[in-house]
C-alpha cells in the first residue's frame, strides 16, 4: 500500500521541515490580523511530531493518534486543539484504520477522501467555523471537496487538485473580514490580509502532493 | 526590552517557581505542568472551581487560588491558553467528588482547550464538569456569527463569587447558575496608556505616542475600539462607563464596581479613576456598595485601567464578601 506509516512519517517529516522555513512568514501574517504566535506554535509542534520514533508505532492510525495528541499539548491557543483534532479524526478513518483487512485491497484513494473529510468535519465542530469566516477552513474544506471529485482518477491526482484548492482558498482570505478567532476582534481592518492558518494548512497539503502522491513539482 | 528575567523562554516556569516559595501557606504548583494547586485540594464533598489562562495576566488566575475561590488554575505561555494535558490534570487532582466547574475566559483558543478537556476528563475519569464562559468587554461587538465579546474584568468577580458559593457548599449546578448570573450582570470595559512587550517577542505589540490612548483594549494588547488623544480623567472614566451603562441597564441598581489597573498604572491614578467611576455612575442612579480597586487582571506592564461594573443582589453580596484566602486576594481569615 501507498499511505502506508513510513508514507505519513515522510509527510510529516517534510511538513516539519516546510513550517521550520515558513515560520517567519506565519508569525508576519498573525502579527498583522492575530498576536503573532501562529509560526512559532506551529514550529514548536511539529518539531515535538518530528522527534517521534517511527519504530513505536505498529500502523499509520497509532502514528496519527501521537501526532494528534502531540499537537494538541504542545501548540496552545487554538491551532493546538484544530490541528490536533484534525490529526485524531485522521488517526480513526486512515485507510486499513480498524479493520484486519489490507488496505491494498481496498481503494485507498477513495478511503484517503474519507478520511480527510472527517478531519474536516472535526475541525469544524471543534471551531464552528464555516466556509468564509477567514481561518484554516478555508484552504480545508475547498481541499477536501476536490480530493473527492478527482479521486477517481488515482492518488496523485487527487492530492495535486486538493493542494491547488487549498492555495487558492488561502488566497481568497485575502479580502475576507474574520468572524472567528482574535482576528475577528479587528472587525473590517481584518480585510486585506491573508489568514495565517489557511496558510499553513495550504501547506500541509501541498507536502501531502510530495510524501503521499509523489509529486515532485 | 527591559525586563527582570533571566531566559525569555522560561519567564512563566522561573515565576512559578517564586509564586511556590513565596505562598507556600496557600498553595502547591505542579512544575511539570504549571498547574497551580489549592494546599487542601481536594476538598471532599465540594464542587472544585478550576480555571486558567494565559500567562502576563498575574495575579489572575494562579493568584485566586485557595480558599474561598480556585482549586486549580493552568498557566499558559504568555498570551497563549494552557493545553488540554494541563487542565485535565488539574480537574482529576481537584475532583471532591461533587463535580468541577471550568470558568473559562471566552477567547477561540481558551475555549477549545477546556472543551477537549473536558471531554478528556468526563471519559477518562469519569468527572462531571461543567463550564461558565465569561465574555463581560463592551469594546467587542457580540455576534452570533463572531468570536463573540472577551473576557477580562470580571473574571475575577465571578472566581471570587463563584468561590464563595462552592466554598459554602452548593453543588455544581447552582455554583455554575451563580458564575452564569455573575456573567450576565457584569460589564468591563479597558483603556490603554501603553502597549506591553511579551518577553519571547521582544518588543512591544503595539507602540502609542504620549498623547495618545487606546480605548476598548483587550488584556493581550488587542486593539481596541478607537485610538484618540488622550484626555483627563474625568473623560477618560466617562469613555468607559458609558459604554457599560449602555449596554445594560443599570437604573437603581446596587453594583459592585472594580477599577483595575493593567500592569503599570498605579494606585493613586487608580483611585482617582475610582472616584470619576463613582461619579458617573451615581448620575446614572445606581449605588455602588462593594469595590475593589487594583491591578487585579494585568496585562504585563501595559499602562492603562479598565471598569467592571456587577449588578448585585443579596445573596452576590453575601458570596462577594465571605472569608477568602488567596496569594491575590486575602480578607475576613
Amino acid at each position: 500500500m501507498t499511505l502506508d506509516l513510513a508514507a505519513v512519517v515522510a509527510w510529516m517529516s517534510l511538513y516539519g521541515a516546510q513550517l521550520e522555513v515558513h515560520k517567519q512568514h506565519l508569525i508576519e501574517l498573525d502579527s498583522q490580523i492575530g498576536d503573532g504566535d501562529h509560526g512559532a506554535n506551529m514550529d514548536r509542534g511539529f518539531k515535538k511530531v518530528v522527534e517521534l520514533d517511527p519504530v513505536a508505532f505498529a500502523s499509520p492510525s497509532d502514528y496519527l493518534k501521537k501526532v494528534g495528541l502531540t499537537l494538541i499539548s504542545t501548540v496552545g491557543g487554538a491551532s493546538g486543539p484544530l490541528y490536533g483534532t484534525f490529526f485524531l479524526r485522521l488517526a480513526q478513518t486512515w485507510p486499513g484504520a480498524g479493520s484486519d483487512e489490507p488496505a491494498a485491497q481496498t481503494d485507498e484513494t477513495a478511503a484517503l477522501g474519507v478520511a480527510l473529510r472527517a478531519g474536516l468535519v472535526g475541525v469544524q465542530e471543534r471551531g464552528k467555523a464555516v466556509e468564509g469566516d477567514k481561518t484554516m477552513v478555508d484552504a480545508l474544506a475547498p481541499a477536501v471537496a476536490a480530493y473527492e471529485l478527482a479521486a477517481g482518477q488515482g492518488l496523485a491526482v487527487a492530492l495535486r487538485a486538493a493542494a491547488d484548492a487549498a492555495a487558492a482558498g488561502r488566497d481568497a482570505t485575502i479580502p475576507l473580514v474574520a468572524r472567528k478567532g482574535r482576528a475577528s476582534y479587528l472587525g473590517e481592518r481584518s480585510s486585506g490580509h491573508q489568514d495565517p492558518g489557511a496558510t499553513s494548512l495550504a501547506l500541509l497539503f501541498e507536502t501531502a502532493c510530495q510524501a503521499l502522491g509523489g509529486d515532485r513539482a | 526590552m527591559k525586563k527582570l528575567i533571566n531566559d525569555a523562554t522560561a519567564v512563566v516556569g522561573d515565576s512559578l517557581a517564586g509564586f511556590e516559595l513565596a505562598h507556600s501557606d496557600l498553595i502547591r504548583v505542579d512544575r511539570q505542568l504549571n498547574v497551580v494547586y489549592r494546599l487542601d485540594a481536594p476538598v471532599t464533598g465540594k464542587v472544585g472551581l478550576v480555571s486558567g489562562g494565559g500567562s502576563g495576566h498575574e495575579p489572575l488566575h494562579a493568584g485566586f487560588v485557595g480558599h474561598g475561590m480556585l482549586d486549580a488554575a493552568c498557566a499558559g505561555a504568555v498570551f497563549t491558553s494552557p493545553t488540554p494535558d494541563q487542565i485535565v490534570a488539574a480537574t482529576r487532582t481537584v475532583d471532591g467528588g461533587a463535580g468541577i466547574l471550568h470558568l473559562v475566559k471566552n477567547y477561540t483558543g481558551d475555549i477549545m482547550n477546556f472543551e477537549m478537556a473536558a471531554e478528556l476528563a468526563a471519559a477518562e475519569a469519569d468527572v462531571r464538569v461543567e463550564a461558565v464562559v465569561i465574555d463581560d468587554d463592551v469594546a467587542v461587538q457580540d455576534s452570533l456569527y463572531t468570536a463573540g465579546r472577551r473576557g477580562v474584568g470580571l473574571t475575577v468577580l465571578a472566581e471570587k463569587i463563584a468561590g464563595a458559593a462552592a466554598e459554602a457548599g452548593a453543588d455544581l449546578d447552582a455554583v455554575a447558575a451563580i458564575a452564569r448570573r455573575v456573567n450576565a450582570n457584569g460589564r468591563s470595559m479597558g483603556i490603554a496608556l501603553t502597549g506591553c512587550t511579551p518577553p519571547e517577542k521582544g518588543s512591544p505589540i503595539f507602540e502609542l505616542g504620549d498623547d495618545e490612548m487606546e480605548v476598548g483594549i483587550g488584556i493581550h494588547g488587542e486593539p481596541g475600539r478607537e485610538r484618540r488623544p488622550l484626555a483627563p480623567a474625568s473623560q477618560v472614566a466617562e469613555l468607559l462607563v458609558e459604554p457599560i451603562l449602555a449596554d445594560l441597564d443599570y437604573r437603581g441598581a446596587e453594583i459592585i464596581a472594580f477599577v483595575n489597573g493593567l500592569g503599570a498604572t498605579p494606585l493613586i491614578e487608580l483611585y482617582l479613576m475610582y472616584a470619576e467611576v463613582e461619579r458617573i455612575v451615581s448620575a446614572a442612579g445606581a449605588r455602588i456598595v462593594r469595590s475593589l480597586v487594583g491591578p487585579y487582571i494585568t496585562s504585563l506592564e501595559m499602562a492603562g485601567c479598565s471598569v467592571t461594573l456587577l449588578r448585585a443582589d443579596d445573596e452576590l453580596i453575601k458570596l462577594w464578601d465571605a472569608p477568602v484566602a488567596t496569594p491575590g486576594l486575602r480578607r475576613g481569615m
